[in-house]
């Protein structure tokens, strides 16, 4: 049993990362050509490690690119900790035939030997930013490294899923970076930190905990309007379902998961009510009460309507002890109230009450949770008796209050007259002392 | 008048007995506790709603203290009515029913409040009122179908298990609506016109201590109510109900007690009207 669900747990995680696999083929390829073509040039030996490592391993060498400070120190020990510690610096440099080298080097080109990584990046909206000149836009050696690259599936590499929020949050926790880039979600490494994903993620150590990658993907990221992207609204559902199996097979027979398939961009996924990155638990009151004011953003009369019952009133007070609309309707497996699974349909109603209301039978359960006194139509006893309470109310206040300033008129008439004959003398039958 | 109240002390009679006086005490403070807990659930979208409902300690505290108080109130009425069934089926005493110490609305109440109007516009006398006047005897009235309505709607919910056994589940609808507008009612009913015509109306301003001390001076029994006074002259009854004047602490007790209630009711009304206006 138990390892089986290990075995679960790390087909998720492969599932989750396909081009994990790339790396270790790439590097591959890498050795072979290494073996058969050796690094071609002018005709002079390309020069060996130690011979860059000589100067580049002295700490502190920088320069300015782009107007930003660019290290040029290269940590040995951690260069020969890395996946590419067997590949000689002229591999990646590949401009490099002689030292002392040209002050101005070319970029170095992954897409050499992560040709197919590449080409994916390239279509990703961080490929697309670079390509428009945007150098603000992560490139490979942003989310893994340059000299220090570990494998993805080393603790310590950075796009390890205990890493890879850290990564982007680099970037992504930055409010003004994201402002000038027009990125809606200016702290997503904040939120997320703070959500139940992050929390499993950085606090327990989870590796099927979501992370930035789970959601987004890796070198194939697009933005949440491009229809590839793993967030598109109408595939937000079946990325969620890639961990919550369970969640989508009662989602997509919900009146609201028809409604995505069908088309509709109005219904709501996932994100509508658990939100996107700051994701929390559902046990919470805070929580339960905002997603009722989450249900009523669509469904305003029948929130309403809820407001002036009991239920409402109670959780509009901040208390979670009375049904809120999931506790009628159900969250994930919601239907319509004329489909006949529905937990509200005339035959589940009994047993949807009883969950509350232990003695609930069918006279019970005659009352209406959305009961309106406003529509005559459909809750004629309601609205007479709205209609009675109403004209009780401003009959007896029409009455008295006009009984009562007429009074105030003439006492105050009566009092203010024998003032004026007795002199101060005149005293109100009350004051007797 | 001056010299005859120098020659002898003021004579005080006693209006409302210590048993009518506490069951008033019970009714307000119960009263006033039912407004409280329940007015938040009635305005639960105003601001001070939920600060009002988490001060008390929460939903099961403010569900407690509604039905303590419920419980209390219920306690009032139904004493009230067991000692009218004494008066009437054990003493015979018909009184309760008929006659100028009746609180049952009768024909002269209603000229007396014509004439009460005539009075208000400047075309007659001030009415010659007895025991009850006419909106003592609303107020009273006022309160008994309160109790009898918001009461039966409000054990209807609280035991719905039991109820709605037999019961339409509509009627737990119709129960909230009535339960929650005939308390609106009653609040804002007790807090204005009830205060305004038992304390704060220029005669009286600002209380009338007489629900506290039970005493009036003979001078406001005259005044106030002449029919009343002149026939327990005529019938030399007016010995059987003369008592001490009122002690110095019970009138500052009933004071303290009433500027407190006075206070409440208004911070209520306010906070009820402006949730009102602005839901």
């Amino acid at each position: 049993m138990n390892s089986h669900r290990c075995n679960g747990r790390e087909a998720l995680i492969r599932v989750h990362r396909p081009e994990e696999k790339w790396p270790a083929l790439m590097l591959s390829i890498a050795f072979a050509a290494m073996i058969f073509f050796p690094v071609a040039g002018s005709g002079a030996p390309a020069p060996a490690n130690e011979v860059c490592l000589s100067c580049h391993s002295v700490p502190g060498l920088e320069k300015e690119r782009h107007g930003k400070k660019v290290s040029l120190t290269v940590d040995p020990q951690r260069f020969s900790q890395s996946v590419h510690a067997p590949l000689s610096c002229t591999t990646c440099h590949s401009d490099i035939s002689q030292v002392p080298h040209a002050a101005e080097l070319k970029p170095v080109q992954c897409a050499q030997c992560h040709a197919q990584v590449a080409e994916v990046y390239g279509t990703s909206v961080h490929g697309r930013a670079q390509h428009n000149g945007d150098h603000d836009a992560a490139t490979c050696s942003d989310c893994h490294g340059n000299h220090e690259i570990l494998p993805a599936k080393n603790p310590r590499s950075k796009v390890y899923p205990l890493q890879l929020p850290y990564t982007c949050g680099a970037c992504h926790g930055n409010p003004e970076l994201a402002k000038k880039h027009n990125i809606p979600v200016t702290n997503a490494y904040q939120l997320y930190m703070d959500s139940i994903h992050g929390r499993a993620l950085e606090k327990s150590g989870l590796l099927v905990a979501a992370h930035c990658a789970s959601c987004h993907g890796s070198h194939d990221i697009k933005p949440k309007n491009d229809r590839e992207s793993k967030v598109y609204r109408a595939r937000v559902p079946s990325t969620c379902g890639a961990c919550h199996a369970g969640v989508l097979a009662d989602y997509v027979t919900s009146v609201h998961g028809r409604a995505v398939n069908a088309g509709s961009s109005g219904a709501p996924v996932c994100i509508d009510c658990h939100t996107a990155h700051e994701i929390r638990r559902v046990e919470g009151p805070a929580w339960q009460l905002e997603i009722v004011k989450e249900c009523g953003t669509c469904h305003r009369q029948s929130l309403k309507t809820y407001r002036d019952t009991f239920h409402g009133q109670v959780t509009a007070l901040g208390f979670t002890r009375v049904a809120r609309c999931s506790d009628c309707h159900g969250s994930h497996q919601i239907r319509a109230v004329a489909d006949r699974q529905s937990s509200v349909s005339a035959a589940n109603l009994v047993s949807t009450c009883r969950k509350c209301h232990p003695k609930a039978n069918a006279n019970f359960v005659r009352y209406s949770p959305h009961g309106d006194p406003t529509d005559k139509e459909k809750y004629p006893r309601i609205y007479y008796a709205a209609l009675f309470m109403e004209a009780l109310l401003i009959g007896v206040f029409v009455f008295f209050g006009l009984h009562a300033v007429l009074w105030l008129w003439r006492s105050s008439l009566e009092v203010w007259r024998r003032r004026g004959s007795n002199g101060d003398s005149a005293k109100g039958p009350n004051s007797d002392d | 008048m001056r010299n005859e109240s120098l020659d002898r002390a003021p004579r005080y009679f006693l209006r409302f007995d210590l048993f009518h006086r506490l069951l008033h005490g019970f009714l307000m403070f119960s009263f006033l506790g039912l407004a409280a807990s329940g007015m938040p659930l009635r305005f639960n979208q105003a601001p001070w709603a939920a600060a009002l409902a988490n001060a008390m300690g929460g939903f099961g505290a403010v569900l407690f203290f509604h039905k303590t108080f419920a419980l209390i109130l219920t306690l009032c009425f139904l004493i009230h009515v067991g000692t009218l069934l004494r008066r009437v089926f054990i003493r015979h005493d018909v009184g309760v029913f008929f006659g100028p110490n009746s609180l049952v609305p009768q024909l002269n109440d209603f000229f007396e409040m014509l004439q009460h109007f005539r009075w208000f516009f400047g075309w007659g006398p001030r009415p010659r009122f007895g025991c009850f006047t006419y909106w003592e005897k609303f107020d009273y009235w006022a309160v008994f179908w309160g109790m009898l309505i918001i009461g039966t709607s409000g054990f209807m919910m609280w035991f719905s298990a039991f109820f709605g056994s037999f019961l339409p589940g509509w009627l737990f609808n119709i129960a909230l609506l009535i339960h929650a507008d005939e308390a609106l009612l009653a609040v804002w009913f007790i807090f204005t016109i009830h205060f305004f015509n038992s304390h704060l109306r220029p005669e009286k301003f600002p209380i009338d201590l007489v629900i506290f001390t039970g005493r009036v001076s003979e001078r406001e029994l005259r005044e106030e109510r002449p029919a009343e006074y002149e026939k327990r002259l005529a019938e030399k009854s007016l010995t059987a109900i003369e008592t001490d004047p009122p002690p110095l602490w019970l009138k500052n007790f009933g004071k303290l007690v009433g500027f407190c209630v006075v206070a409440c009711g208004f911070v209520l009304f306010g906070l009820t009207l402006f949730a009102f206006i602005t839901e």
